[in-house]
Protein backbone atom coordinates (compact mmCIF):
# COMPACT_ATOMS: atom_id res chain seq x y z
CA UNK A 1 0.00 0.00 0.00
CA UNK A 2 1.48 3.33 -0.98
CA UNK A 3 0.20 6.84 -1.45
CA UNK A 4 1.07 9.54 -3.95
CA UNK A 5 2.04 13.11 -3.16
CA UNK A 6 3.85 16.00 -4.83
CA UNK A 7 7.35 16.81 -3.65
CA UNK A 8 8.98 19.99 -4.97
CA UNK A 9 6.92 19.76 -8.17
CA UNK A 10 7.54 16.06 -8.80
CA UNK A 11 5.19 13.17 -8.18
CA UNK A 12 6.45 10.92 -5.41
CA UNK A 13 5.23 7.90 -3.51
CA UNK A 14 5.31 7.12 0.20
CA UNK A 15 4.12 4.59 2.73
CA UNK A 16 0.94 5.66 4.55
CA UNK A 17 2.61 5.93 7.96
CA UNK A 18 5.62 7.88 6.71
CA UNK A 19 6.41 11.30 8.11
CA UNK A 20 6.85 14.01 5.50
CA UNK A 21 10.56 13.89 6.38
CA UNK A 22 10.92 10.13 5.77
CA UNK A 23 8.89 10.35 2.56
CA UNK A 24 10.83 13.37 1.27
CA UNK A 25 14.21 11.83 2.06
CA UNK A 26 13.19 8.52 0.46
CA UNK A 27 12.42 10.53 -2.67
CA UNK A 28 15.74 12.35 -2.67
CA UNK A 29 14.91 15.69 -1.00
CA UNK A 30 17.71 16.90 1.27
CA UNK A 31 15.80 18.29 4.25
CA UNK A 32 18.13 19.42 7.02
CA UNK A 33 17.45 18.37 10.59
CA UNK A 34 18.96 18.77 14.02
CA UNK A 35 16.69 17.14 16.62
CA UNK A 36 15.77 14.19 14.38
CA UNK A 37 17.73 10.97 14.89
CA UNK A 38 16.97 7.88 12.82
CA UNK A 39 15.38 5.28 15.07
CA UNK A 40 14.19 7.67 17.79
CA UNK A 41 10.71 9.17 18.07
CA UNK A 42 10.38 12.64 16.53
CA UNK A 43 9.45 15.65 18.62
CA UNK A 44 9.70 18.62 16.23
CA UNK A 45 11.93 20.51 18.65
CA UNK A 46 14.39 22.26 16.33
CA UNK A 47 12.01 23.39 13.54
CA UNK A 48 14.77 23.16 10.92
CA UNK A 49 12.77 20.66 8.85
CA UNK A 50 9.91 23.11 8.28
CA UNK A 51 8.21 22.60 4.91
CA UNK A 52 5.44 24.35 3.00
CA UNK A 53 2.29 22.30 2.48
CA UNK A 54 -0.31 23.63 0.08
CA UNK A 55 -3.57 24.45 1.84
CA UNK A 56 -1.86 24.98 5.20
CA UNK A 57 -1.17 28.56 6.26
CA UNK A 58 1.37 27.30 8.81
CA UNK A 59 4.70 25.74 8.04
CA UNK A 60 4.85 22.12 9.18
CA UNK A 61 7.74 20.31 10.86
CA UNK A 62 8.36 17.53 8.33
CA UNK A 63 9.54 15.11 11.02
CA UNK A 64 6.37 15.40 13.07
CA UNK A 65 3.71 15.55 10.33
CA UNK A 66 2.39 12.57 8.37
CA UNK A 67 2.42 12.63 4.58
CA UNK A 68 -1.07 12.33 3.08
CA UNK A 69 -2.52 11.36 -0.31
CA UNK A 70 -2.31 14.26 -2.82
CA UNK A 71 -0.36 16.46 -0.39
CA UNK A 72 1.68 19.15 -2.18
CA UNK A 73 4.97 19.66 -0.29
CA UNK A 74 7.74 22.16 -0.95
CA UNK A 75 11.01 21.68 0.90
CA UNK A 76 13.22 24.40 -0.59
CA UNK A 77 11.79 27.89 -1.12
CA UNK A 78 13.25 31.35 -0.41
CA UNK A 79 10.93 31.66 2.60
CA UNK A 80 12.05 28.30 4.04
CA UNK A 81 15.73 29.07 3.46
CA UNK A 82 15.27 32.41 5.20
CA UNK A 83 13.56 30.81 8.21
CA UNK A 84 16.13 28.02 8.47
CA UNK A 85 18.93 30.53 8.50
CA UNK A 86 17.17 32.57 11.18
CA UNK A 87 16.55 29.46 13.29
CA UNK A 88 20.22 28.49 13.09
CA UNK A 89 21.34 32.01 13.97
CA UNK A 90 19.01 31.97 16.97
CA UNK A 91 20.58 28.70 18.13
CA UNK A 92 24.00 30.32 17.97
CA UNK A 93 22.74 33.43 19.81
CA UNK A 94 20.86 31.58 22.56
CA UNK A 95 23.75 29.83 24.35
CA UNK A 96 27.53 30.23 24.43
CA UNK A 97 28.69 28.03 21.58
CA UNK A 98 32.14 29.62 21.07
CA UNK A 99 33.15 27.01 18.48
CA UNK A 100 36.94 27.51 18.59
CA UNK A 101 37.10 26.27 22.20
CA UNK A 102 34.47 23.52 21.95
CA UNK A 103 35.17 19.80 22.32
CA UNK A 104 33.04 19.17 19.21
CA UNK A 105 34.63 21.83 16.98
CA UNK A 106 34.75 20.35 13.49
CA UNK A 107 32.46 17.45 14.44
CA UNK A 108 29.34 19.45 15.36
CA UNK A 109 26.03 19.21 13.55
CA UNK A 110 25.03 22.77 14.47
CA UNK A 111 28.33 24.11 13.14
CA UNK A 112 27.98 22.08 9.93
CA UNK A 113 24.40 23.25 9.42
CA UNK A 114 25.48 26.86 9.96
CA UNK A 115 28.26 26.54 7.40
CA UNK A 116 25.94 24.83 4.91
CA UNK A 117 23.44 27.68 5.32
CA UNK A 118 26.21 30.18 4.55
CA UNK A 119 26.06 31.82 7.98
CA UNK A 120 29.20 33.94 8.33
CA UNK A 121 27.85 36.07 11.17
CA UNK A 122 24.85 36.16 13.51
CA UNK A 123 22.47 39.10 13.09
CA UNK A 124 20.87 38.69 16.52
CA UNK A 125 22.31 39.85 19.82
CA UNK A 126 24.07 37.05 21.68
CA UNK A 127 22.28 36.36 24.96
CA UNK A 128 25.44 35.18 26.76
CA UNK A 129 23.51 33.29 29.46
CA UNK A 130 25.31 32.02 32.54
CA UNK A 131 25.24 28.24 32.07
CA UNK A 132 26.69 25.42 34.14
CA UNK A 133 28.90 22.44 33.40
CA UNK A 134 28.30 19.19 35.29
CA UNK A 135 31.39 16.99 35.57
CA UNK A 136 30.13 14.82 38.43
CA UNK A 137 29.82 11.68 36.28
CA UNK A 138 33.03 9.62 36.27
CA UNK A 139 33.10 9.17 32.47
CA UNK A 140 31.04 11.95 30.89
CA UNK A 141 30.29 15.65 31.18
CA UNK A 142 27.42 17.95 30.21
CA UNK A 143 28.09 21.54 29.18
CA UNK A 144 24.82 23.47 29.00
CA UNK A 145 26.57 26.28 27.13
CA UNK A 146 26.53 24.03 24.04
CA UNK A 147 23.06 22.51 24.41
CA UNK A 148 20.47 23.15 21.67
CA UNK A 149 17.67 21.33 23.55
CA UNK A 150 17.16 18.81 20.76
CA UNK A 151 16.32 16.20 23.45
CA UNK A 152 18.11 13.40 21.59
CA UNK A 153 19.74 12.46 24.93
CA UNK A 154 16.33 12.29 26.61
CA UNK A 155 14.90 10.09 23.87
CA UNK A 156 17.85 7.76 23.38
CA UNK A 157 18.09 7.14 27.13
CA UNK A 158 14.38 6.39 27.32
CA UNK A 159 13.74 4.58 24.03
CA UNK A 160 16.96 2.65 23.47
CA UNK A 161 18.69 2.23 26.82
CA UNK A 162 15.48 2.27 28.87
CA UNK A 163 17.15 4.07 31.75
CA UNK A 164 15.22 7.37 31.64
CA UNK A 165 17.98 9.36 33.29
CA UNK A 166 17.53 12.45 31.10
CA UNK A 167 14.55 14.77 31.13
CA UNK A 168 13.63 18.37 30.38
CA UNK A 169 13.07 21.01 33.04
CA UNK A 170 11.80 24.58 32.80
CA UNK A 171 10.24 26.55 29.98
CA UNK A 172 11.37 29.05 27.38
CA UNK A 173 14.84 30.41 27.99
CA UNK A 174 14.96 28.51 31.30
CA UNK A 175 14.59 25.14 29.59
CA UNK A 176 17.39 22.70 30.40
CA UNK A 177 18.06 19.03 30.05
CA UNK A 178 18.46 17.48 33.48
CA UNK A 179 19.60 14.17 34.93
CA UNK A 180 17.21 12.45 37.34
CA UNK A 181 15.29 15.10 39.32
CA UNK A 182 17.83 17.80 38.46
CA UNK A 183 20.47 16.04 40.52
CA UNK A 184 24.16 15.83 39.58
CA UNK A 185 24.66 13.29 36.78
CA UNK A 186 27.22 11.42 38.87
CA UNK A 187 24.65 10.90 41.64
CA UNK A 188 22.26 9.04 39.34
CA UNK A 189 21.96 5.37 40.20
CA UNK A 190 19.79 4.80 37.13
CA UNK A 191 22.53 5.88 34.70
CA UNK A 192 24.18 2.77 33.25
CA UNK A 193 27.11 4.81 31.87
CA UNK A 194 26.31 3.36 28.43
CA UNK A 195 27.23 6.63 26.70
CA UNK A 196 24.37 6.57 24.18
CA UNK A 197 23.41 10.16 25.09
CA UNK A 198 26.96 11.25 24.27
CA UNK A 199 26.83 9.37 20.95
CA UNK A 200 23.51 11.01 20.05
CA UNK A 201 24.38 14.60 21.03
CA UNK A 202 24.70 16.81 17.92
CA UNK A 203 26.95 19.40 19.60
CA UNK A 204 29.59 19.54 22.32
CA UNK A 205 26.99 19.57 25.11
CA UNK A 206 27.65 15.94 26.01
CA UNK A 207 31.18 14.65 25.86
CA UNK A 208 33.53 11.99 27.16
CA UNK A 209 35.79 13.31 29.88
CA UNK A 210 39.31 13.89 28.70
CA UNK A 211 38.24 15.21 25.30
CA UNK A 212 39.90 18.52 24.57
CA UNK A 213 39.07 21.09 21.88
CA UNK A 214 37.84 19.41 18.67
CA UNK A 215 38.46 15.92 20.08
CA UNK A 216 34.89 14.80 20.74
CA UNK A 217 33.63 12.72 17.83
CA UNK A 218 30.15 11.41 18.52
CA UNK A 219 30.04 7.72 17.65
CA UNK A 220 26.87 7.77 15.54
CA UNK A 221 27.73 4.53 13.70
CA UNK A 222 27.78 2.50 16.92
CA UNK A 223 24.48 3.98 18.08
CA UNK A 224 22.76 3.45 14.72
CA UNK A 225 23.99 -0.17 14.68
CA UNK A 226 22.53 -0.70 18.17
CA UNK A 227 19.21 0.80 17.10
CA UNK A 228 19.13 -1.39 13.96
CA UNK A 229 19.96 -4.52 15.93
CA UNK A 230 17.25 -3.72 18.43
CA UNK A 231 14.71 -3.17 15.67
CA UNK A 232 15.72 -6.40 13.90
CA UNK A 233 15.17 -8.37 17.11
CA UNK A 234 11.63 -7.01 17.40
CA UNK A 235 12.31 -4.33 20.00
CA UNK A 236 10.13 -1.29 20.44
CA UNK A 237 10.73 1.32 17.79
CA UNK B 1 50.08 33.68 12.08
CA UNK B 2 47.52 32.42 9.59
CA UNK B 3 48.12 35.61 7.62
CA UNK B 4 51.83 34.75 7.49
CA UNK B 5 50.84 31.33 6.12
CA UNK B 6 50.12 33.17 2.87
CA UNK B 7 53.86 32.58 2.40
CA UNK B 8 55.18 33.79 -0.97
CA UNK B 9 51.80 35.29 -1.87
CA UNK B 10 52.63 37.98 0.72
CA UNK B 11 55.03 39.38 -1.90
CA UNK B 12 52.19 39.48 -4.41
CA UNK B 13 50.00 41.18 -1.81
CA UNK B 14 52.76 43.71 -1.04
CA UNK B 15 52.78 44.61 -4.72
CA UNK B 16 49.06 45.34 -4.63
CA UNK B 17 48.67 47.27 -1.37
CA UNK B 18 50.25 49.91 0.79
CA UNK B 19 49.93 49.24 4.52
CA UNK B 20 48.96 52.54 6.12
CA UNK B 21 47.90 51.46 9.61
CA UNK B 22 48.45 48.49 11.88
CA UNK B 23 49.22 47.87 15.55
CA UNK B 24 52.66 46.79 14.27
CA UNK B 25 53.65 50.02 12.50
CA UNK B 26 54.46 53.43 13.92
CA UNK B 27 51.43 55.39 12.73
CA UNK B 28 49.41 56.28 15.86
CA UNK B 29 46.27 57.76 14.32
CA UNK B 30 43.98 56.00 11.89
CA UNK B 31 44.49 57.63 8.46
CA UNK B 32 41.81 59.02 6.13
CA UNK B 33 40.72 57.56 2.76
CA UNK B 34 41.61 53.93 3.46
CA UNK B 35 40.49 51.44 0.79
CA UNK B 36 40.33 48.33 2.95
CA UNK B 37 40.47 47.68 6.69
CA UNK B 38 40.81 44.21 8.20
CA UNK B 39 39.52 44.27 11.78
CA UNK B 40 40.81 41.69 14.21
CA UNK B 41 39.28 41.34 17.66
CA UNK B 42 35.98 42.33 19.25
CA UNK B 43 34.95 45.71 20.64
CA UNK B 44 35.80 45.38 24.33
CA UNK B 45 36.75 48.83 25.66
CA UNK B 46 36.32 52.57 25.06
CA UNK B 47 39.52 52.66 23.04
CA UNK B 48 38.29 49.88 20.70
CA UNK B 49 34.96 51.67 20.37
CA UNK B 50 36.48 54.98 19.31
CA UNK B 51 38.92 53.28 16.93
CA UNK B 52 36.29 51.14 15.18
CA UNK B 53 34.10 54.20 14.58
CA UNK B 54 37.04 56.07 13.05
CA UNK B 55 38.06 53.04 11.01
CA UNK B 56 34.55 52.67 9.65
CA UNK B 57 34.22 56.36 8.81
CA UNK B 58 37.62 56.43 7.07
CA UNK B 59 37.41 53.10 5.18
CA UNK B 60 35.70 52.23 1.91
CA UNK B 61 35.52 48.57 2.90
CA UNK B 62 35.68 47.05 6.38
CA UNK B 63 36.15 43.32 7.00
CA UNK B 64 35.48 41.41 10.23
CA UNK B 65 38.60 39.28 10.21
CA UNK B 66 38.35 36.13 12.33
CA UNK B 67 35.98 34.84 14.99
CA UNK B 68 36.70 37.47 17.68
CA UNK B 69 35.62 40.27 15.32
CA UNK B 70 32.73 38.19 13.97
CA UNK B 71 31.24 36.65 17.14
CA UNK B 72 33.11 38.06 20.15
CA UNK B 73 34.46 34.52 20.61
CA UNK B 74 36.53 33.84 23.74
CA UNK B 75 36.95 37.54 24.45
CA UNK B 76 33.16 37.81 24.94
CA UNK B 77 33.04 35.06 27.57
CA UNK B 78 33.05 37.71 30.29
CA UNK B 79 29.57 38.73 29.09
CA UNK B 80 28.22 35.56 30.72
CA UNK B 81 29.11 37.02 34.13
CA UNK B 82 26.22 39.48 33.82
CA UNK B 83 26.05 43.26 34.15
CA UNK B 84 28.98 43.49 36.59
CA UNK B 85 31.24 41.35 34.41
CA UNK B 86 33.82 44.13 33.91
CA UNK B 87 34.28 44.54 37.67
CA UNK B 88 34.41 40.78 38.11
CA UNK B 89 37.20 40.20 35.61
CA UNK B 90 39.19 43.26 36.70
CA UNK B 91 38.85 42.19 40.33
CA UNK B 92 39.97 38.70 39.48
CA UNK B 93 42.92 39.91 37.41
CA UNK B 94 44.18 42.76 39.58
CA UNK B 95 42.87 42.26 43.14
CA UNK B 96 42.59 38.52 43.71
CA UNK B 97 45.97 37.78 42.15
CA UNK B 98 47.79 41.02 42.97
CA UNK B 99 50.66 40.62 45.40
CA UNK B 100 51.96 44.16 45.96
CA UNK B 101 49.49 47.04 46.45
CA UNK B 102 46.68 45.31 44.55
CA UNK B 103 44.41 47.83 42.77
CA UNK B 104 42.44 48.07 39.55
CA UNK B 105 44.11 50.47 37.07
CA UNK B 106 42.12 53.70 36.83
CA UNK B 107 44.09 55.46 34.09
CA UNK B 108 41.80 55.40 31.01
CA UNK B 109 44.72 56.10 28.66
CA UNK B 110 46.98 53.29 29.82
CA UNK B 111 44.12 50.86 30.57
CA UNK B 112 40.99 51.91 28.64
CA UNK B 113 37.67 51.49 30.46
CA UNK B 114 35.96 48.19 29.69
CA UNK B 115 32.56 48.34 27.99
CA UNK B 116 29.63 46.71 29.83
CA UNK B 117 29.74 43.90 27.24
CA UNK B 118 32.14 42.70 24.56
CA UNK B 119 30.52 43.20 21.15
CA UNK B 120 31.16 41.75 17.71
CA UNK B 121 32.19 44.46 15.23
CA UNK B 122 28.91 44.35 13.27
CA UNK B 123 26.99 45.15 16.45
CA UNK B 124 28.74 48.55 16.50
CA UNK B 125 29.36 49.56 12.86
CA UNK B 126 28.27 48.20 9.47
CA UNK B 127 30.58 45.45 8.17
CA UNK B 128 31.07 44.70 4.47
CA UNK B 129 32.51 41.20 4.66
CA UNK B 130 32.96 38.49 7.28
CA UNK B 131 35.91 36.11 7.36
CA UNK B 132 35.03 33.65 10.15
CA UNK B 133 37.52 31.16 11.53
CA UNK B 134 39.81 30.95 14.52
CA UNK B 135 41.94 31.81 12.72
CA UNK B 136 40.53 31.97 9.18
CA UNK B 137 42.80 29.67 7.20
CA UNK B 138 45.20 31.23 4.75
CA UNK B 139 43.33 29.91 1.71
CA UNK B 140 40.23 31.77 2.87
CA UNK B 141 42.23 34.92 3.56
CA UNK B 142 43.83 34.75 0.13
CA UNK B 143 40.50 34.11 -1.60
CA UNK B 144 39.10 37.27 -0.01
CA UNK B 145 42.16 39.47 -0.50
CA UNK B 146 42.59 38.46 -4.14
CA UNK B 147 39.17 39.90 -4.82
CA UNK B 148 39.37 42.86 -2.46
CA UNK B 149 42.83 43.97 -3.61
CA UNK B 150 42.87 43.77 -7.42
CA UNK B 151 46.07 43.83 -9.46
CA UNK B 152 47.42 47.37 -9.87
CA UNK B 153 46.58 48.53 -13.40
Amino acid sequence: MSLTFTLDGRTASARPDDSILDAARANGAAIQTLCHFDGLCDVGACRLCLVEVEGSSRLLAACAARVREDMVVRTDTPRLRDYRRQILELFFAERNHVCPVCVANGHCELQALGAAAGIDHVRFDYLHPSESVDLSHPMFGVDHNRCVLCTRCVRVCDEIEGAQVWDVSGRGLRTHVITDLNDPWGASDRCTSCGKCVMACPTGALFAKGASVAEQRHDRGKLLALIDARRASGGRR
Amino acid sequence: MSFLDLDEWLFELARRVEVVYSPLIDVKTFPADVDLTLVEGAVANEDNLALIKTARANSKRLVSFGDCATTGNVTALRNTLGSSNADSVLGRAYLATGLIDPRVPDDPVGAPTLLPAVLPVHAVVPVDLFLPGCPPNSARIREALEQLCPEPS
